[in-house]
């Protein structure tokens, strides 16, 4: 990509006195991309974000916005803007005067009536128009989350920052957020970069993903990759819903690996990273890769415990002697009488390349919650 | 129980019920009855020394209250900045401050007044071209000093708690919104502390009006509104004290309700 990143790292790392919240992470954000950083709650996002918009600085290394070195640079002298966990509106100004007061910054000073006029181009965006004049406790929670937004965006910033922006609103208008968001992104055509924990969020607005965990990032690339291609346990676990199985290592032939499971059964899975033979590993079998038939073919013998429907499709737990419990997802066609019945025994089958080795048992190194940075980071 | 909780709030107001009842007395004394008059509410602020009081104690409180506003209000902001021991320190030195006795204060800023006197006096003296130096001594500026030290110890108090709720996320947004720390501070933070200022300034105007023990101390030849109050009543108590008494508690009461009403206004939002 010849095209200078919006955002830039460059080896930085952020202690807060002997916690290390971000260590030596080496990142370019792409233009006009809409990308989420996503980790458990302590992984080093929120510092990220900070350090971009000039809250925090890096006690080692670089941040560059548009190829520019921050180091030095207030929040108040950056090209970014952003938005809020909480929306931090400023409670004794009305809705216009919050989101003109970044205008107001600006030197030579702005007619009062193009902020104005800009300030009602923006409440048109965020589909507040004829809101000017409200007082900022009489909104609902979304509506602050959109002035919060129009806030930000009336000032064309290069990039936006968002802090889990949709973690106050109820599942309804979060969906409705997610889309309007995303739209938004496209219109403008300015680099968003969101901080979740919600992988969902992330798989489902962003381009890219870039997963983090323990200070550092974990792996970098669009929702369907970071889905399919998981670059370690932690992702493969951390990312979607997983089926975790340990065995042991029995035979390796090019990409493949001969994995022997704790009841004994052999199964083949794609090699993530390096293994040798007798090592102790995990298989990743995504849910909706099983497929359950009749007992007799398939891999795996197990007995349907629960079945979670869920109209297009259906969940069934599965109990695998000597393995444990199964998640199993499968589709379902009107009219085609496919469900399983708890109690009933099924095999379980699954395409090849569906498992993935990750080398090391499971467990380790899964979710790795640092709870001292949860609350400097919150 | 209830009619203990009433026996007690009888106690305690019904003292103040007769004061203001007997300030519309029609006679001379402050112990019988005769009549319903507002002729002492005349008399009061027709009495020359009691009028010169009156205005000496606006003077003293309106310039004390403006210093321990604006000092308080300084030494808050500045305690936002400091590490947590010496904050915990300096919120401790606060606390002490307003809990030690009238008495002792007014006795120890009076030794210090004496003393740094005892010693600027010659200085000033030796400096002065003239034969005729200025002598500092206690009166105006020892009241206004004692009165304003006392009450930045609670404008700080009112200040800093209001700041500690103060969303820090809001001083971020102004900032990240272009904004100067200088600009932040006086479209954000100041409009956010207002309400904390004002109620401090109230209540150190109320208590500086209404100060006996440390005015008397350090007032020298001054006479403050209470000092009068005190020095008339070895006179026998007249009906005309009722009725200052009267319109001090009717001004106390309602600078009081203004502060609350100002310290309930526009909660800080979390």
């Amino acid at each position: 990509m010849t095209a200078v990143p919006d955002i830039e790292f460059r080896a930085v790392t952020k202690r807060y006195g002997a916690v290390t919240a971000v260590s030596g992470i080496d990142l370019a954000i792409p233009p006009s991309a809409f990308v989420a950083l996503l980790g458990p709650s302590g992984c080093g996002k929120t510092t990220c974000l900070r350090m971009i918009g000039g809250f925090e600085q890096p006690s080692e290394g670089q941040v560059l916005i548009r190829g520019r070195d921050m180091a030095g640079t207030p929040p108040y002298r950056r090209p970014v803007n952003m938005v809020f966990q909480q929306y931090a509106l400023f409670p004794h100004l009305d809705v216009e005067e919050n989101i003109s007061y970044g205008l107001r910054q600006a030197r030579p000073r702005l007619s009062s009536r193009d902020i104005s006029s800009r300030a009602g181009e923006a409440l048109a965006m965020v589909q507040l128009a004829g809101y000017g004049r409200r007082k900022i406790h009489e909104l609902s929670g979304g509506q602050q989350q959109r002035v919060a937004l129009a806030r930000a965006l009336v000032n064309k910033p290069a990039v936006l920052l968002l802090d889990e922006p949709l973690a106050a609103l109820d599942k309804k208008l979060r969906t409705d957020m997610q889309i309007e968001l995303q739209n938004l992104q496209r219109e403008i055509g300015i680099t968003f970069v969101l901080v979740t924990h919600d992988q969902e969020e992330a798989l489902s607005m962003s381009d890219f993903v870039c997963v983090m965990n323990g200070g550092r990032v974990v792996q970098l690339g669009q929702p369907s990759e970071i889905y399919d291609e998981p670059a370690d346990l932690f992702v493969a676990d951390f990312v979607g819903k997983t089926n975790l199985l340990s065995g042991k290592v029995a035979g390796l032939s090019g990409d493949l690996a001969d994995v022997a499971l704790a009841d004994g059964t052999v199964i083949s899975a794609r090699k993530r990273g390096p293994l040798s033979r007798g090592e102790a590993v995990s298989v990743s079998l995504r849910p909706e890769s099983l497929s359950l038939s009749a007992p007799g073919n398939g891999s795996l013998k197990g007995i349907v415990r629960n079945r979670i429907f869920l109209g297009s499709t259906a969940e069934y737990a599965i109990e695998v002697q000597g393995i444990g419990s199964l998640l199993a997802k499968a589709d379902h066609v009107i009219g085609q009488g496919n469900l399983f019945k708890p109690g009933e025994p099924v095999a379980i089958g699954f395409a090849a390349g569906a498992p993935l080795a990750f080398p090391g048992p499971k467990n380790n190194g899964t979710n790795q919650r640092e709870d001292q940075h949860a609350e400097i980071l919150s | 129980m209830r009619a203990f909780v009433f026996a007690a709030f009888a106690f305690l107001y019904l003292p103040i019920a007769l004061v203001v009842l007997f300030s519309f007395n029609a006679g001379h004394h402050a112990s019988e009855f005769t009549g319903f008059s507002v002729q002492w509410y005349g008399k009061a602020l027709s009495n020359p020394f009691l009028v010169e009081a009156l205005k000496n104690s606006l003077f003293i409180a309106t310039t004390s209250a403006l210093l321990a506003a604006f000092c308080g209000t300084a030494a808050a902001l500045g305690l936002q900045r400091v590490g947590a021991r010496t904050r915990a320190l300096f919120d401790a030195l606060l606390g002490a401050a307003i809990v030690v006795p009238g008495v002792v204060i007014g006795i120890s800023t009076l030794v210090a007044l004496v003393q740094l006197f005892a010693v600027l006096n010659p200085f000033l003296a030796s400096l002065w071209p003239t034969d005729q130096p200025p002598r500092l001594s206690l009166g105006y500026g020892s009241i206004i000093a004692a009165h304003g030290l006392f009450s930045m110890a609670l404008v700080t108090m009112i200040v800093g708690t209001r700041l500690g709720s103060l969303d820090r996320n809001l001083v971020e947004a102004s900032s990240d919104l272009y904004a100067t720390p200088l600009t932040t501070f006086r479209s954000i933070v100041l409009p956010q502390i207002m309400p904390a200022v004002i109620a401090g300034f109230l209540l150190a105007f109320t208590f500086s009006f209404d100060d006996f023990i440390i005015a008397f101390f350090v007032a020298g030849a001054q006479t403050t509104l209470p000092i009068y109050v005190f020095a008339s009543i070895r006179r026998g108590v007249t009906p005309e004290i009722n009725a200052i008494a009267t319109i001090v508690l009717c001004a106390s009461v309602l600078l009081v309700l203004l502060a609350q009403w100002q310290l309930g206004r526009r909660k800080p939002s979390s």
